[in-house]
């Protein structure tokens, strides 16, 4: 009987350690995606203190909340992974009482098609997937997929290590959804992404913005929001969205079922969607805003800016990656069959 | 009273080790029906082995493929290890070096930074307008691109998992008798003779662990093919990421998981059976 006390309590110890303070707020957001200096300005403001985690993919953040073995009470995942949460209940009903500084988000961002009634989720970064290129290599004009097939770049063409993005100048390029669950259509462009793998320097996350702000490419898939960052840093660097269509994205905030701290995650919300601190964001991440307000206050040249802020009609042909569910089975076995191919 | 201080090694051992593998198994032998019930299957193993179009030979499958090549890029990297650590950890081990402990401790020294960031750092030496070709330049020799290839996975594994070649042959070098080793000098053995017939087959217990040292963590990693392959050479340790944290599919990451272990445990055997084979001294 001893024994078993004795090992018991070392397993009560153990545990003890895992637990969080009670006026915390867990916040897990993907890495580099705020202006830290405005987590302390939220603390001062209301009391509040935050643990403040980092993601890397929508799918890891996913498999943490899951499996329930995290407390987290704010997360900002993208619209498909919203999508999927909503479907599966794991979300909270945000409160809009306790967020009236959603008035600033733009009409356009609100209410979409992965959260269409706008109950779970507040808009917090939007941009558009496309062509980064370095103009000292690229002296052609740049505005269909059809480039990044182009075998004159070989070894000089980055593309994303993310699945469903890297699928998606082959779905566009063939003329069909990026939402599809058509198994000839993913078979289609599985070929077209294995034709294209020769001529590929890597399939990379992050990593793409050093290459490309280093000259290592020519041509790179990447988002809207980590171009401006590219440009800035590189000015021989531009960007465009192919005249086939793109994905449009939307990172949003959200509030997993559970949790504690509802009403601190609201205020942490609606701080968040406070023009100033909006504006703060947008300036250190240099992705585009949803805050209208925000949005204003920017600089013109910025505003004007088609990277920064692309026309939404110029956008007619581009998507929302919406949830698919288990067909996503089908997606991974294409894509290791590109990945793996010689 | 000594059995006590095995209580946290008892505790620690079944919560991480024997529970997740339980766990892993459990997934990997069983799928959920319609109504969320889950029954018993290999379907998931069977998954791993299947053809992509009918006929398809065996060793062309995408999975069984990824699999072979995770097991190739891990033999060359702790041949390679082996060729450059035995004679490293000889020459520590040897009379005539007296500050080993130094060099010891500079083999030490880059395993106090973190595994990733020593990895992350090969990707700006290695890369195109990086130091290794700017040194290159310099030195009028043409430049290297060997970063995403596999010759940039198999040097990032080797740089990685060196040390743990070096140290268990060190160690039972140290251990050696010397006295065996005058023995056969004085019997007239030449110095090739001496490491031949004694002190190399003395030290086969540290080559033993050292190669499973260096063949497990090789056959599993994902960062190293991540970072420095590009993800262009994707290994077993990338499929079963690729499962769990992209596709949520635990099954079947389960399964491949359990593939792994077993592919692991039949290497162990045939490590240990040369481990145990009788050193001839004849």
């Amino acid at each position: 009987m001893k024994r078993v006390m004795i090992v018991l309590g070392l397993v009560a110890a153990l545990f003890a350690f895992t637990g969080c303070g009670s006026d915390t707020l867990n916040v897990f957001n993907w890495g580099d995606y705020i202006d830290e200096e405005v987590l302390g300005i939220f603390t001062e403001q209301t009391g509040i203190q935050v643990n403040y985690q980092n993601f890397a993919t929508n799918e890891e953040m996913y498999t943490k909340i899951k499996n329930g073995g995290s407390e987290y009470d704010v997360l900002f995942p993208s619209d498909y992974m919203i999508n999927k949460m909503i479907k599966e209940d794991m979300l909270e009903k945000l409160d809009m009482q306790n967020i009236p500084n959603i008035a600033h988000i733009g009409d356009q961002f609100r209410n979409l098609s992965y959260d269409p009634n706008g109950e779970y989720s507040v808009p917090y970064m939007w941009g558009t997937l496309g062509i980064l290129y370095n103009t000292a290599m690229v002296d052609e004009a740049v505005d269909s997929w059809d480039i990044l097939w182009n075998a004159k770049y070989e070894n000089r063409i980055f593309m994303y290590e993310s699945m469903r993005d890297s699928f998606t100048p082959a779905f566009k390029r063939l003329g069909f959804s990026i939402n599809t669950t058509d198994s000839a259509e993913i078979d289609a462009a599985k070929r077209l992404l294995i034709e294209q793998k020769p001529i590929i320097r890597a399939y990379v996350g992050d990593a793409v913005k050093d290459s490309m702000i280093g000259g290592e490419g020519a041509l790179s898939l990447v988002f809207s929001g980590d171009a401006v960052f590219c440009i800035e840093e590189n000015p021989d660097l531009a960007f465009a969205v192919p005249k086939e269509g793109s994905n449009i994205w939307f990172d949003a905030v959200v509030v997993p079922k559970g949790t504690k701290h509802k009403k601190e995650a609201e205020a942490f919300i609606n701080f968040l969607c406070d023009p100033d601190i909006a504006l703060k964001n947008t300036e250190y991440i240099g992705y585009s805003t949803v805050n209208m307000t925000a949005f204003e206050n920017l600089p013109q040249e910025v505003q004007d800016d088609p990277v920064y802020w692309p026309r939404l009609e110029s956008l007619g042909n581009s998507e929302v990656f919406l949830d698919i569910g288990d067909y996503i089975g089908e997606y991974d076995k294409a894509w290791t069959e590109v990945l793996a191919s010689e | 009273m000594k059995k006590l201080f095995a209580y946290p090694y008892v505790v620690w051992i079944s919560i991480f080790i024997v529970v997740p593998l339980l766990l892993v198994l459990y997934y990997s032998l069983t799928a959920v029906d319609a109504d969320g019930a889950a029954y018993f299957t290999l379907d998931n193993y069977r998954r791993f082995f299947e053809a992509s179009t009918p006929g398809q030979p065996f060793l062309e499958r995408i999975y069984v493929s990824v699999m072979l090549r995770s097991i190739w890029l891990a033999l060359i990297s702790t041949a390679i290890c082996f060729v450059l650590g035995y004679p490293a950890a000889y020459i520590m081990a040897g009379k005539g070096f007296s500050d080993k402990s130094f060099l010891l401790f500079l083999f030490l020294v880059p395993m106090w930074m973190n595994f990733l960031l020593r990895t992350y750092a090969w990707l700006t030496i290695l890369e195109q307008n990086g130091v290794l070709n700017n040194l290159l330049g310099f030195l009028g020799i043409p430049k290297l691109d060997i970063l995403y290839t596999d010759a940039a996975v198999v040097l990032g594994m080797v740089y990685n998992f060196l040390p743990f070649m070096i140290l268990p042959i060190y160690t039972s070098l140290r251990k050696t008798d010397r006295s065996l080793i005058e023995a056969a000098q004085d019997l007239g053995a030449d110095g090739i003779k001496v490491f031949s017939r004694v002190v190399f087959p003395l030290s086969i217990p540290g080559v033993v662990s050292g190669v499973t040292m260096v063949f497990m963590p090789g056959v599993t990693t994902f960062i190293i093919s991540n970072l420095l392959g590009g993800g262009q050479y994707i290994l077993i340790g990338n499929l079963i990421e690729q499962q769990f944290l992209k596709v949520g599919d635990w099954r079947f990451g389960s399964a491949i998981s359990v593939i792994l272990i077993i592919l692991i445990l039949i290497s162990m055997g045939i490590f240990a059976r040369v481990d145990k084979e009788p050193v001839t001294t004849a």
